[in-house]
């Protein structure tokens, strides 16, 4: 993973979107995930659509190789609807992108809006077939009287065609906000989860979900917490968890009983009441959680902080690392401005030793738990030379400033990072911002 | 990696941070805290209550009705008629739409400028 030094740097490789000031809505990236395998790459956006990008990789042999990522397929995945009942537009935004594991040539993917989850098959097609019988090439249909003879049609090679097309759609199972989706273990069934209930589906089972969480209160006025986010365990099938507005996570067991309201583990750091505050159950609710990859530890990431939890110890994290602890002299002004109920993610890379997240001012931020480092980087166009080694970035809390350092009061709330990705083997990154995709990868020493 | 080391904190030593702080600094949130109830004195006490959630549960976009505008706007004479309060205790649903805040129409669909 890291270079011999165990020091990894990170360089320019990519970027993607419009490069003027003016953002339309609709190009506001929502979400970035990679495959299983890391090939692609997909985003997705507040207009609804997806686009997929496909690694190219020149050269493997060469020692500092680049690899690519260019546009593989571009779909429309949701519209905007309209709630007549309520009087309320579902927005078509993309919340979610799962990748299902690949099982023959064509690929699959999971998107999800507010309300609605779509099954999208991603095929390439490479071949067309030529000389029917009964129509002429352009389609039109043949004079059957002009039919004298009977010849198989042949398969001639074409352009590559990579065609996006909807084989389920989940729908009509949600009535709060979609925020969650997550593929099982078992390549059967995923789970959706809303502010409130969590569904089971299976893949192949459209009219119908189990309900598997349900926190709804009988009088909505005894309401206190809401789901924030859920995820199937990476290996085990019958093992999910969902985190609250409350700063808790629930781990439950399929296995216990149909209806998992009573959790099996329920991880929660204690909280000196001496230091509770207005704002503190609002930072500490969690707005991502992710296993690791082996399937030990999760990560949750809440307004101020990321922590790692052993999943045999509920009462703490058994690490925590302060994203912008700068920011907590600021909480008047994020709340003022609605920057504090921003939903950061997190992400491991493939090996569970380094977790990376967003921050404000186009920053995001890596730990490396073995090493015991952190570094904070800014994807901008400033840095955007082919392979320029980014420099690492200080943010000054208070006091005197020094040189290259940036003040609190000069970041830029309006740049943030929300969504990241880490390719599941190398060490190459996505760094969404608000509307552009930065690629960045390791300088193999 | 390269980087300067921070605050990189183990289980347990969390609280026991605050608890170094001196204590004429005071408590960064409770100042905070103070500064936003100074502005807006009417804020419930209880922030991550139903009010809250119940807001965030409602979220979406409001939609204009005339037949509610034109009652509202029957009913306070002389009063004008609700603008969108900067209060965040403020609960949808109970917020009638003004043409003033109404956000404007959305283009039509076109391809991502990330596949351009």
């Amino acid at each position: 993973m890291a270079g011999p030094g165990g020091d990894m740097q990170w360089c320019f490789s990519q970027v993607k979107g419009a490069i003027d000031d003016d953002v339309a809505e609709a190009d506001i990236i929502s979400t970035v995930e990679f495959n299983h395998t890391g090939e692609l790459l997909a985003t997705g956006d507040k207009g609804g659509r997806v686009v997929i990008f496909q690694q190219e990789i020149e050269n493997k042999n060469q020692p500092q190789f680049r690899s690519e990522y260019n546009v593989y397929s571009t779909f429309q995945s949701h519209e905007p609807e309209f709630d007549y009942l309520k009087s309320l537009e579902i927005e078509e935004k993309i919340n979610k992108i799962r990748w299902l594991p690949q099982k023959n040539a064509a690929q699959f993917l999971l998107s999800t809006n507010d309300k609605t989850i779509k099954l999208w098959k991603i095929s390439e097609r490479d071949k067309r077939p030529e000389g029917y019988n009964l129509k002429e090439e352009d389609g039109r249909y043949k004079d059957p009287n002009t039919i004298t003879g009977l010849r198989v049609p042949v398969l001639i090679p074409m352009d590559l065609m990579v065609e996006a097309s909807p084989r389920r759609v989940f729908a009509n199972a949600h009535t709060y906000h979609i925020n969650s989706i997550s593929v099982n273990s078992d390549d059967e069934t995923y789970l959706s989860a809303d502010d409130l209930r969590i569904n089971l589906w299976n893949l192949e089972i459209t009219d119908r979900s189990f309900n598997i969480v349900d926190i709804k209160p009988a009088n909505m006025e005894e309401l206190t917490e809401v789901i924030t986010a859920a995820e199937f365990h990476p290996l085990q099938c019958n093992t999910f968890v969902y985190s609250s507005s409350k700063g808790t996570i629930r781990l439950c067991d399929m296995r216990a009983s149909a209806l998992c309201d009573k959790h099996s583990k329920l991880f929660e750091e204690p909280e000196d009441p001496s230091n509770r505050s207005f704002f503190s159950e609002i930072i500490s609710s969690i707005s991502d959680v992710k296993f690791s990859h082996n399937g030990r530890y999760m990560m949750t990431r809440d307004y101020l902080s990321v922590k790692i939890w052993d999943l045999n110890m509920e009462n703490r994290p058994v690490e925590t690392y302060q994203v912008h602890e700068y920011l907590r002299s600021k909480l008047c002004s994020l709340y003022e401005n609605d920057c504090i109920f921003d939903k950061f993610e997190c992400c491991w890379n493939g090996d569970d030793s380094v977790v990376m997240t967003g921050s404000y001012n186009n920053f995001f931020r890596m730990f490396d738990r073995g090493q015991r480092r952190d570094m904070t980087l800014e994807a901008s166009r400033e840095n955007s030379k082919p392979m320029q080694v980014l420099k690492p970035r200080k943010v000054c809390a208070g006091g005197k400033r020094k040189k290259d350092e940036i003040s609190v009061d000069s970041l830029d709330f309006n740049k943030k990072i929300l969504h990241t990705a880490w390719h599941p083997q190398d060490n190459i990154i996505a760094v969404a911002t608000t509307n552009n995709l930065y690629i960045f990868q390791d300088k193999v020493n | 990696m390269s980087g300067d080391n921070e605050e990189t904190q183990t289980a347990g030593e969390t609280s026991a941070d605050q608890r170094e702080v001196p204590d004429k600094v005071v408590n960064p949130e409770k100042s905070e805290e103070a500064k936003l109830k100074s502005k807006y004195p009417n804020l419930g006490n209880k922030p991550g209550g139903s009010d809250l959630l119940r807001k965030r549960l409602q979220k979406g976009q409001k939609y204009f009705d005339s037949g509610d505008y034109n009652m509202a706007k029957a009913k306070i004479k002389n009063k004008q008629l609700p603008t969108a309060a900067p209060e965040k205790t403020e609960i949808t649903g109970d917020h009638i739409p003004t043409l003033q805040d109404l956000p404007q129409r959305k283009p039509s669909l076109v391809a991502s400028k990330l596949a351009g």
